[in-house]
């Protein structure tokens, strides 16, 4: 089997995580649309080391890293989204404009 | 092989687009779950059995939780929502569609005849642990100290600070 039917669900995966980050207004929807474009290069990885056969781990090692990775995130991500809603009563996107001169 | 590709690619397409496009912020978190453990589904298949399995635990077991509290939390709207996305989605929904195009379309022109082998044959997880904590040590140290900064950071963040009058009212008890 080739490569490319991965490689195409995997950008596809991108693309709609691109969409709900553009698209959505609630910050807990954007945080999901990332986890979407991380879960995209997740099977990227995964699909590249099958490339190489199972001799070489390395790419699951990297899809690990990026697992953590995205963890850490989320949990940062959810918590300045929390400490926001605290501040401003609000999750909307569009009314964080504390910053803006 | 074709066939088991072609019905976990249908669920994870699916769901992830429902994630990005559902009027109910739970139900995308739900969708989100859909998403993962049908791509756990898919790194099996591409004989990454132990990366499965970490993402079933890490992501559906501690990532969406955390997401639906999240939700739970900033009171989001539950129920049917029109507010949900912007007004401009038109404009995200055309670069998404480009994008798709362009990572789709380059990916067909450098890779159409790469092959995958090693399906269905299992990789030893002791490899990848003798990868982990051999060649990767360095990288692997610094991430665990990524993620630990990352949590204290999370509870600093999140935690509610006493006020100055709050405080001596505590001491004083």
């Amino acid at each position: 089997m080739s490569v490319v039917p991965v490689l195409i669900l995997s950008s596809a995966l991108f693309s709609f995580g691109v969409y709900g980050l553009l698209a959505r207004r609630n910050a807990v929807m954007v945080l999901l649309a990332i986890e979407l474009m991380l879960n995209a290069v997740n099977i990227n990885l995964i699909a590249f080391e099958s490339v190489w056969g199972t001799t070489n781990v390395i790419g699951q090692v990297f899809t690990i890293f990026m697992i953590t990775v995205a963890a850490a995130e989320v949990g940062i991500g959810l918590a300045i989204v929390i400490l926001v809603f605290r501040n401003r009563a609000t999750a909307n996107l569009d009314d964080f404009n504390l910053m803006k001169g | 092989m074709t066939a088991v590709f072609g019905l976990l690619a249908g669920v994870i397409a699916f769901t992830g687009f429902r994630v990005v496009t559902s009027r109910n912020v739970m139900h995308s978190a739900l969708y989100l779950t859909g998403t993962l453990g049908a791509t756990a589904g898919l790194f099996i298949l591409l004989s990454a059995e132990f990366v499965a399995w970490v993402l079933i635990m890490v992501y559906i077991g501690a990532v969406i939780v955390l997401f639906l509290f999240g939700v739970m939390i900033t009171r989001a709207p539950m129920g049917r929502e029109a507010s949900l996305d912007q007004e401009q989605r038109g404009f995200a929904a055309m670069t998404a569609g480009l994008l798709f195009l362009l990572l789709a379309g380059t990916s067909i022109y450098a890779f159409k005849d790469t092959d995958l082998v090693g399906i269905g044959e299992t990789v030893d997880t002791a490899d990848l642990g003798f990868a982990l904590l051999g060649r990767f040590v360095l990288p692997f140290e610094i991430i665990s100290f990524l993620l630990l900064a990352a949590l204290v950071g999370g509870i600093v963040l999140a935690r509610k600070d006493l006020t100055p009058l709050e405080e001596e009212e505590r001491n004083a008890v």
